[in-house]
C-alpha cells in the first residue's frame, strides 16, 4: 500500500510479458552474443555502455511445474532461501555484502522459471565481490533450518492474505479448475499442506537436481565488454555441476468436450464479482502464436481499444478492468478473459464477455482491426527493448524457451505477415467458448 | 578508497544529468522540460497539471481523477476513445493517474510519433466535450474502480480510515478516488467548472524524455500549444494541519484473515530551501530501518526475533505539504500487532539513543548512489521523476542535488530528526482486526451503495 496512491485510469493488464522484439525502422536490434558454458549453461550478452551499470540475470528450469503435489511451494522456498546462506556466509553477511556495493540481489519463482539476478554498477571494485558473491549463493546454499521454518510461516501468511482477496481467490481456482492433474495446476506460492511437509533435505535435494548448467540460461546487459561477459559468466554459473536438463512437461491436456462450461461460483463477502473465464491457451514456441497474438490484441488485449474495453467499459460502465490475454508458457500457458463487477450485475458483464468471444471467433477481426494491431504492435517495438532491464528479460526468454537467436530481429515482419484469415482460422482451432472454464467469485447476484 | 570511488561517480552522474536536461516556457505561461537520452529511439511524453485530491473541496471529493478519465471521451475534435485508438495506432502506450497534488497523462511512442502526442493533448486541453451520457458511465466505472481497489480491500479500508485520523484538517486525508457518496452526486457542471479552472497552460509542465533534440521539441510544442490561452489560476486555500498533540489510534474490523498495522509520524517534505537536510536525514534514517535485507528491520524484526511476517517503510518527501513517515507491517503468526508495534517503537527509541554506525551511513550512501544510477535506466521514469517536481513547486535540479545532499548527511542529524519527530505525540496508530470470513455470506459491515468508507 502507498501513502501516496496514484490512481490510473486502467488496471495494468500486461501479464504479457510478451517481450516482443524487433525494430523496423533507424534502430538495430541489440547484438545478441550467444555461447555456451563447459557445463552446458547457455549464456547470452547484449554489451552496453550508456549507463554504468551492468544487470545479471539467471534462469533455472525450476518452476513450480517442478514441485510435486505433496510438496507443493518447495520450488518457490528453495529460490526464496538461496540468500539465506551459501558458504561460511549467514543470511545477514550476504545482505550487507550486496547491499554495501550498492547491488541489488532479487529472486523469483514462476510455473516455469526460478529467477536470480543481480543488478549491479559497473565500477569492477564493485561489481566484482558481488558476482563472486551471486556464483556462491548459486552455487553453495546452505537452507538453514531456521530459514525455512521462517519463511515457510512467511508463505503461509501469503496464502491467508491471498485468501482475503476475491480476486486471488479467482485465480487460484481458475488455474485449479484448468489444469486439473497438470503440473501447471501447482501454484508458485504453493499450497498449506505443500508448504508444511516440505523439509530441508527436500531443498537440497530441489536445488541440486534443478539449480545445474545444463538446466541454466544467463543474461548479461551492460557496461561490460564481451571479454569480461565471458568472465562473469564462467564466476557466475561455471561452479554449477553439469547436472541433467529437466524433464519435459507433460502437454496440457485438450479440454472435455462434455464439460458445460458451467461457473463454478465461490461465495464471498465483497461488493464486486471477480469473473474469469479461459482455456488452455498456447506454447512460447506455438505455430499459431503470431496469429494468436495479433488477435488477442484486437479482441482484449489492447487496453481500452479492444472489443472486451469497449463492449464491457466503454459502452456499459460494468467494470474498471476487462482482458483477455494469452500467457505463452513451455506447455499451454492460460487465455484467459476477466473483469469485476458489482454483484448485482455479474450475470450481464458475463454474457457481454461471452458473446463477445463468441462473435470474435466465429467472425473473426476485420481487415481494420488486425491492420490497427499490427500498427501497434510494430510501432511500438522499440518501447520492449529501451533500457537494460528489459533487454535483460528479452535475453532470458530467448534463453529459456530456446527461441531463435534473431527472433527480435524478425519480430516485426512476422507480426506485419498476419492475415485476417490466419487470425480467424487459429481462434477458430484454438479457442472454445462452449468448453471454457468459468470462475465466479463474489457476493450474492441481487 | 570505497567513498573516493563514489565520489567520481557521482560527479559523472550530476554533470551527465545536468547537461541533458532543457527548458524554456512559452508565453501563455506552459513550462516545457526535456532531457535527452539517445539509447534507443523512443519517447515519453508527459503533461503534468497542478490539480489533485488536495485542491478538491467539501463534496467534491475524486473530482480530479474522475476528470481524467473523462479526458479520454472526447473533444471537439475527437470523438470518444479516439484519443486512445489514435495513439495505440502509432504503436504507443498511454495512461494517466491522479495524485494528491497533480494530475498527469503520458505517451511512450517511438521517437518520430512525438507529434501525434503533442496535437492530442493541446486538443484536450482546450476542447474537452463532457457529455452527459459519458459522464454518467464514466462514473460507474469509477466506482467499480473504488470497489475494486479499496471497498473490497481490508487492508485498503484500514488506510483510509487511518489517513483520515492522521490528518485532522488538511485535505491529504481524504481518498484520491472520492467517496461513493461524492461519486454519486458529482454533478456534469461541477466537472465543467473543475477543467476550466485548472487545464490551462499556465498550470501544466511538459516533460518529455528520449531520443530528442530539445530545440525540435520546444519547436514542436510551440506549434501545438501556444495558441491556448493562459488561463486566470486562483490558488486555493489549503488549511494547515495542526501539530499533533497525542497518540492517536484508530481500528477497524472487516472479514479478513490477517491482521495489519499502520504507524505514522508527522515530518516534513523538501521545500527546496538552500541549507535544507531534515527530509535528507529522514530518508537516510527510512534506509537504516528498511533500505534492503541488511537494514535493520529485515535483520532485527523479520530474521531476528521474527516479530514481523513482513514491514514496509514509506517516506515520499517530494510533495507541498508535511507528510508521513509510515510504517505498514503484519505480524508473524504467534505475535499480535501490538507486539509490532512495541518491536517498532523500540527500534525508533534505539534510533534515538544511540547514533546509527558508520557502516550504516556508508551502506545506504551507497545505495543511493547506485539507485540515482539504476534510476537512469528508465526512460519513463526519468521524465517522472522531474515532472513530480516541477509540479510540486521545486526544480528538477533537485533530483541531481538530493544526492549530495544525502551524502553529506551525518549519524547526528539522522539522530536529531528521530528526537525531534517520532515521538509519541506526534505518532497514529491503526490496527485491522479480522473478522471471520467464512459464513459472512451478507456484504461486509459497511453501508450499502453510496455509503461512505466511514462505518
Amino acid at each position: 500500500m502507498s501513502a501516496n496512491m496514484i490512481v490510473r485510469r486502467i488496471a495494468p493488464v500486461w501479464v504479457f510479458v510478451l517481450l516482443a522484439g524487433l525494430s523496423s525502422t533507424a534502430q538495430a536490434t541489440p547484438q545478441i552474443k550467444h555461447w555456451t558454458l563447459d557445463n552446458g549453461a547457455r549464456v547470452f550478452f547484449v554489451e552496453s555502455h550508456e549507463i554504468p551499470m551492468v544487470q545479471i540475470t539467471a534462469v533455472f528450469d525450476a518452476g513450480a511445474a517442478r514441485d510435486s503435489g505433496e510438496k507443493s511451494g518447495l520450488a518457490t522456498l528453495t529460490n526464496r532461501l538461496l540468500r539465506e546462506g551459501a558458504g561460511q556466509l549467514n543470511a545477514d553477511e550476504i545482505a550487507v555484502a550486496f547491499e554495501d556495493k550498492g547491488a541489488e540481489f532479487a529472486t523469483d519463482s514462476q510455473r516455469d522459471m526460478a529467477i536470480a539476478s543481480l543488478r549491479s554498477l559497473s565500477d569492477r571494485d564493485l561489481l566484482m565481490p558481488s558476482v563472486t558473491l551471486f556464483a556462491q549463493i548459486l552455487a553453495a546454499p546452505t537452507f538453514p533450518e531456521k530459514s525455512l521454518e521462517r519463511e515457510r510461516q512467511r508463505a503461509l501468511i501469503g496464502l491467508q492474505q491471498n485468501a482475503q482477496s476475491p480476486g486471488d481467490l479467482a485465480g487460484i481456482a481458475f488455474y485449479r479448475a484448468l489444469y486439473g492433474t497438470h503440473p501447471y495446476a501447482q501454484r508458485p506460492e504453493g499450497t498449506q499442506d505443500g508448504l508444511k511437509a516440505v523439509v530441508r533435505d527436500d531443498l537440497l535435494a530441489f536445488h541440486r537436481r534443478y539449480y545445474a548448467g545444463s538446466n541454466a540460461v544467463l543474461a548479461i546487459v551492460g557496461d561490460v565488454s564481451m571479454r569480461e561477459a565471458r568472465r562473469i559468466a564462467r564466476d557466475v554459473l561455471g561452479g554449477l555441476p553439469q547436472g541433467e536438463r529437466a524433464p519435459a512437461i507433460p502437454p496440457v491436456p485438450d479440454p472435455d468436450p462434455s464439460v458445460s462450461g458451467k461457473p463454478q461460483r465461490i461465495s464471498f463477502p465483497s461488493t464486486q464479482s471477480h469473473i474469469l473465464m479461459g482455456e488452455a491457451g498456447m506454447t512460447r514456441n506455438d505455430p499459431d502464436y503470431f496469429p494468436l497474438y495479433v488477435g488477442n490484441y484486437v479482441l482484449g488485449g489492447s487496453g481500452l481499444v479492444s472489443r472486451l474495453s469497449d463492449e464491457v467499459r466503454e459502452k456499459r460502465g460494468l467494470s474498471y478492468s476487462v482482458y483477455s490475454h494469452f500467457v505463452p508458457m513451455r506447455e499451454r500457458g492460460p487465455f484467459s478473459m476477466g473483469l469485476q463487477t458489482r454483484n448485482k450485475e455479474s450475470q450481464r458483464a458475463l454474457q457481454v464477455m461471452r458473446d463477445t468471444l463468441e462473435k470474435f471467433v466465429a467472425d473473426g477481426p476485420t481487415e481494420k482491426e488486425v491492420g490497427d494491431a499490427k500498427k501497434n504492435l510494430s510501432g511500438g517495438f522499440p518501447l520492449r527493448l529501451d533500457s537494460n532491464g528489459k533487454i535483460a528479460d528479452n535475453l532470458a526468454m530467448i534463453g529459456f524457451y530456446g527461441l531463435p537467436l534473431d527472433y527480435l530481429d524478425t519480430y516485426i515482419e512476422r507480426v506485419e505477415a498476419v492475415t485476417v484469415q490466419q487470425v480467424r482460422d487459429a481462434f477458430k482451432r484454438r479457442i472454445h467458448p462452449a468448453h471454457m472454464v468459468t470462475v465466479i467469485v463474489g457476493g450474492a447476484d441481487r | 578508497m570505497f567513498l573516493m570511488r563514489i565520489g567520481v561517480l557521482l560527479l559523472g552522474v550530476w554533470l551527465v544529468g545536468c547537461s541533458q536536461v532543457y527548458e524554456t516556457t512559452l508565453d501563455n505561461g506552459l513550462k516545457i522540460v526535456v532531457k535527452e537520452d539517445h539509447r534507443s529511439p523512443v519517447v515519453v511524453s508527459q503533461i503534468w497539471y497542478k490539480v489533485g485530491a488536495t485542491s478538491e473541496p467539501k463534496g467534491l471529493s475524486g473530482i480530479s481523477h474522475v476528470l481524467e478519465h473523462m479526458m479520454f471521451k472526447g473533444t471537439t475534435k475527437h470523438k470518444p476513445g479516439e484519443f486512445s485508438r489514435i495513439i495505440a495506432e502509432n504503436g504507443g502506450r498511454e495512461n494517466a493517474f491522479t495524485g494528491r497534488d497533480y494530475t498527469a497523462y503520458f505517451q511512450q511512442l517511438e521517437k518520430s510519433r512525438l507529434a501525434v502526442s503533442f496535437e492530442l493533448e493541446a486538443d484536450r486541453m482546450h476542447n474537452l466535450l463532457l457529455q452527459e451520457d459519458e459522464v454518467r458511465k464514466e462514473v460507474q466505472v469509477v466506482m467499480e474502480e473504488r470497489r475494486l481497489r479499496t471497498d473490497d480491500e481490508p487492508e485498503a479500508q484500514l488506510y483510509e480510515k487511518f489517513i483520515a485520523t492522521a490528518y485532522q484538517v488538511h485535505p491529504y486525508r481524504d481518498p484520491i478516488i472520492g467517496s461513493m457518496q461524492d461519486l454519486q452526486n458529482l454533478r456534469i457542471e461541477d466537472l465543467r467548472a473543475w477543467y476550466q479552472r485548472w487545464y490551462v497552460p499556465n498550470n501544466a509542465t511538459l516533460v518529455v524524455v528520449g531520443d530528442v533534440r530539445p530545440n525540435e521539441v520546444f519547436a514542436l510544442a510551440r506549434k501545438y500549444f501556444a495558441s491556448i490561452p493562459r488561463g486566470k489560476l486562483e490558488p486555493v486555500q489549503i488549511p494547515a494541519e495542526p501539530a499533533q498533540k497525542e497518540l492517536r489510534r484508530v481500528s477497524v474490523a472487516l472479514p479478513a484473515e490477517v491482521p495489519n498495522l499502520l504507524m505514522a509520524y508527522h515530518v516534513p517534505q523538501v521545500t527546496g530551501q538552500s541549507g535544507e537536510w531534515e527530509p535528507y536525514a529522514l530518508q537516510v534514517l527510512t534506509n537504516v530501518l528498511d533500505g534492503g535485507d541488511s537494514a535493520r528491520f529485515s535483520k532485527e524484526l523479520v530474521r531476528g526475533t521474527q516479530v514481523v511476517a513482513s514491514l514496509n517503510t514509506e517516506y515520499s518527501p517530494h510533495a507541498p505539504f508535511p507528510v508521513l513517515l509510515l510504517f505498514s507491517a503484519t505480524p508473524s503468526n504467534g505475535h499480535t500487532v501490538a507486539d509490532v508495534e512495541k518491536a517498532v517503537r523500540a527500534q525508533i527509541e534505539r534510533i534515538k539513543s544511540e547514533p546509527v554506525s558508520e557502516a550504516e551511513l556508508k551502506r545506504v550512501k551507497a545505495q543511493v548512489v547506485a539507485g540515482d544510477v539504476y534510476a537512469r535506466d528508465s526512460v519513463f521514469y526519468q521524465a517522472m521523476r522531474i515532472g513530480l517536481l516541477e509540479t510540486i513547486g521545486l526544480r528538477w535540479q533537485l533530483i541531481d542535488d538530493s544526492v549530495a545532499r544525502i551524502r553529506s548527511v551525518t549519524a547526528e542529524q539522522v539522530q536529531k530528526v528521530a528526537k525531534k519527530y517520532l515521538n509519541e505525540d506526534n505518532l497514529t496508530v491503526g490496527v485491522l482486526n479480522p473478522l471471520p470470513l467464512s459464513g459472512t455470506k451478507k456484504k461486509p459491515a459497511r453501508a450499502p451503495l453510496g455509503g461512505d468508507h466511514v462505518r
